[in-house]
């Protein structure tokens, strides 16, 4: 069993309090991960400006290039962790087994942080709009071609997360910051330690300075808490309660729940099925975990044709063994919460107007000893008042939505993703404008087929650092 | 591990402490079920049980025969239900507990937690505590049994105490509400109230804290430059469910600098509540892991480490039970309550001669509901 200790920039630290990482399934314990208090991160912050001055070192081209090794290491290498060693192989096992995330699905979410990695200087490019790097890392100079001083302060010398253990396709959004010359405080996940620990190694391994790096685990109140309160700028993934205690807190982004939603215009909802296809894989997806996953489908007509269509697509699905290639639903791993989901989901259905579409598929809440499952579901509201209009569950769940085209944009609430699927130029136009839409989609785009060339929940290089102004002069210095 | 294996200077000495616990266990039954004595609730109570304490109490173990505690009794009125008829000319305390929401939990006091810190105060070691030095109590006022306790431990130690303005309801209230900025921003006025004293040239070598507390204010005294020991502490106790090994070892290697001899600080964890008195614990040293042991203070109150199951069932040396605790005094009785936490139990030895518990942490039955250590 790997014993797995805090990282202190760059330093090990063995706690006397462990927590054993087990399989979901069998309980057999994988690891035992330290545990540290909130006082150990916020006395280790006082040398946070000794992250960025490690990472400083190097040119930013260098540590693009680092990163590139890294991500190819992270993909392909056997990775010291803890007192042992993982291929990638055995953290995909190790990952799906604390987590209930089917092992293909893990081994798709190592590609999308192998390639985040590899293709950093692409992304940055695109989210800088193509400033010179050296300019962020200098702290100002003169774009060529153009006389103008540009300066952008940094707004801290690291970036903290606390991170999530059941979506292991969220650490894309913070690998930027090291490229940015930040250092890392990450607060790894219970469930999902790999991740983090794994790519902490591909970089050190890749030549990246260790002392730029910092992994505490521990409870979420209070090493969490901590992080989040004495490191300048931080994400956090939680639920919606996370969301608005941290909402308008500057230093603070936090990530959550996606209300992700298709939307089909009066021009082509007569034609639903050309797009069947594409609404299932955007509710299914990642078994439906992500915030990317569509949890909304709306139109104005034929949505109990669309909801008894995408029923038949998924509500037979059947649970699989997560080393099984076709297995597609993920487990439930944390003791009382799909009961939990499936109480609240009851609650919705109660209500007058709202139909559960795959309730002749069988039992949707599937209890077992050591983990549950919840079956997809897709449910139809006849009106966008119904609750569940409005909810998103951590499995493939969606809620197919009657209501007019012009009421639309007004009644669907915040959406991590909108595609709509129109061509109807005013009603695009009237998108774009729409401020409770983060990423918006006009035509048949999959709400998960992200472009990683695209900020994310708003553009990490505004939240990092910000535009100042930088005036310069010759000193003349008396000659001694 | 059975108890055969402790030496026998120890077992005789388990021995005789059994033999004053079911004598003194005898003496408190009779005082509190006598109609001269005893207070209104248990002369109460009497009549609900299948039998007579007086003559079916004769041991500690003859307690089992009561049911269990239910802490809830102590909400509500009239407070004076719970005073002993020998004490009703006395002064009264009345000290809560919990009261975040709702009615808070009563307990009675006249002279229990000056006879329960007294009793602590000779544990001390005087090179760390001096006599005649002052005190720190960094910890709840208002209606608290622990602001007056330790306010008499310093007194009875030739010193005088200062106190700090810490309400823990309306810390809970900020936790549950989600309101952490709010949290820190009242942290960091209790701790700049306990800095100002500090810095105030009152001669302070002493203190109590919980350890958030002690944690919050060795981190703002590094802010300001300084550290505990320059600040003048030399022995600190401490206590709660949060005084684990690990953050034990954190404290005494980085907020201190090293253990008494390296970094002059002295700290010692206690466990205790307002039903009981106050468990000490068996020295914490790098050597054992800082591992935390508590015993309470015999006869005067025991704690047992029970099977989950069956509360009257010890689980064996070694082995995860709930802590179960029982008050014998003369001005209050609790005949097995069962804590809200869980522990290891352990083996008695020369100093503490009856079981004691260690690990103690939150029972991982309602755990997640649990809001602990908030000041």
């Amino acid at each position: 069993m790997l014993n797995i200790p805090a990282i202190r920039w760059g330093k090990p630290y063995d706690s006397l309090e462990k927590e054993e990482v087990v399989h979901f399934s069998t309980g057999e314990p994988i690891a035992q991960l330290s545990q540290v208090g909130g006082g150990i991160l916020k006395r280790d912050m006082r040398f946070a400006q000794r992250a960025r001055e490690a990472l400083l070192q190097f040119s930013p081209e260098e540590i693009l290039d680092k990163l590139a090794t890294a991500g190819k290491l992270y993909l392909e290498a056997d990775l010291p962790i803890g007192d042992g060693s993982q291929t990638p192989e055995a953290f995909v096992h190790a990952q799906s087994a604390s987590t209930g995330l089917p092992e293909h699905m893990c081994r798709g979410n190592m590609q999308k942080n192998a390639f985040v990695l590899q293709n950093m200087p692409k992304i940055l490019d695109s989210l800088t709009r193509g400033l010179d790097l050296n300019i962020l890392s200098r702290g100002y100079g003169k774009e060529p071609g153009r006389d103008v001083m540009l300066s952008y302060q940094v707004q801290s010398p690291v970036l903290g997360a606390v991170l999530p253990s059941n979506s292991p396709g969220v650490h894309t959004l913070w690998l930027p910051a090291v490229a940015l010359q930040l250092g890392l405080v990450l607060k790894p996940g219970g469930k999902e330690p790999w991740t983090p620990y794994r790519i902490f190694s591909a970089m050190v391994e890749a030549g990246l300075p260790a002392e730029a790096f910092s992994l505490y685990p521990g409870a979420g109140g209070d090493v969490g808490a901590a992080l989040l309160s004495s490191v300048d700028r931080a994400m956090v993934f939680g639920g919606q309660q996370t969301i608005d205690q941290y909402h308008g807190n500057p230093k603070v982004q936090p990530h959550g729940p996606g209300f992700s939603k298709i939307l089909l215009g009066d021009d082509v909802v007569d034609d639903w099925p050309q797009y069947l296809d594409l609404m299932v894989q955007s509710v299914f997806a990642n078994s439906g975990r992500s915030c990317i996953n569509a949890s909304g489908i709306w139109a104005s007509r034929h949505t109990k044709e669309i909801a008894q269509a995408i029923a038949e697509k998924i509500g037979p699905t059947e649970i699989k063994d997560p080393t099984d290639d076709e297995a597609s639903l993920a487990a439930f791993t944390m003791p009382g919460m799909a009961p939990a989901v499936w109480g609240m989901i009851e609650s919705d259905l109660a209500e007058d107007g709202v139909t559960d579409y795959t309730a002749s598929y069988g039992e949707r809440l599937v209890q077992m000893e050591r983990c549950d499952y919840l079956k997809p579901m897709v449910v139809h509201a006849e009106n966008p008042e119904k609750q569940v209009a409005s909810k998103e569950y951590m499995f493939p769940f969606v809620s197919v939505v009657e209501c007019p085209q012009e009421e639309m944009i007004k009644k669907i609430g915040y959406s991590l993703i909108c595609t709509a699927i129109t061509a109807d130029e005013k009603f695009a136009k009237d998108l774009v404008n729409a401020t409770h839409i983060d990423r918006l989609n006009i035509g048949p785009i999959p709400t998960h087929k992200v472009d990683w060339l695209q900020p994310h929940e708003g553009n990490i290089i505004e939240f990092l650092f910000r535009s100042r102004a930088y005036q310069s002069a010759p000193v003349q210095v008396a000659a001694t | 591990m059975a108890s055969d294996t402790l030496t026998p200077e120890v077992e005789a000495a388990a021995k005789a402490a059994k033999d004053r616990l079911d004598a003194h266990t005898y003496e408190t039954v009779q005082w509190h079920f006598h109609e001269s004595t005893g207070c209104p609730f248990w002369l109460e109570k009497k009549k609900e049980l299948n039998f007579d304490p007086l003559t079916e109490v004769k041991v500690f173990d003859d307690l089992k025969k009561f049911p269990l505690f239910e802490d809830e009794w102590l909400r509500g009125g009239p407070v004076r239900r719970w005073v002993p008829k020998a004490f009703a000319d006395k002064p009264i305390y009345v000290f809560e507990t919990g009261g975040t929401t709702g009615i808070p939990k009563s307990r009675i006091a006249i002279d229990d937690f000056r006879t329960d810190y007294s009793l602590f105060s000779e544990t001390l070691p005087d090179k760390y505590f001096p006599k005649g030095s002052n005190w720190l109590m960094l910890g709840p006022s208002g209606p608290r049994r622990l602001r007056l306790a330790v306010e008499h431990l310093a007194q009875v130690r030739g010193g005088i105490c200062f106190c700090i303005d810490l309400d823990p309801r309306w810390v809970i209230k900020l936790i549950k509400k989600g309101q952490m900025d709010q949290l820190e921003a009242y942290k960091k006025h209790c701790i700049d109230q306990a800095i100002t004293i500090l810095t105030a040239g009152h001669d302070v070598k002493c203190m109590f804290g919980t350890p958030k507390l002690i944690e919050s204010l060795c981190l703002g005294l590094e802010e300001k430059g300084t550290t505990l020991a320059e600040a003048g502490i030399t022995g600190i106790f401490s206590g709660g469910t949060e005084f684990t090994p690990q953050w034990t070892r954190y404290c005494i290697e980085e907020l201190f600098g090293g253990g008494p001899e390296e970094s002059g600080i002295y700290m010692t964890p206690t466990y205790g509540n307002t039903l009981m008195g106050l468990a000490c614990s068996k020295p914490v040293t790098p050597e054992n892991g800082y591992k935390i042991s508590y015993y309470a203070p015999q006869p005067r109150a025991v704690t047992e480490v029970v099977s989950f199951d069956d509360p009257n069932e010890p689980v064996p040396y070694g082995e995860t039970g709930r802590v179960k605790l029982t008050t014998l005094t003369k001005e209050f009785f609790v005949p097995g309550f069962l804590e809200r936490d869980e522990g290891e139990r352990e083996m008695p030895y020369l100093t503490y001669p009856w079981e004691g518990v260690s690990g103690v942490r939150p029972f991982h039955g309602f755990a997640s509901s649990t809001t602990v250590g908030v000041y």
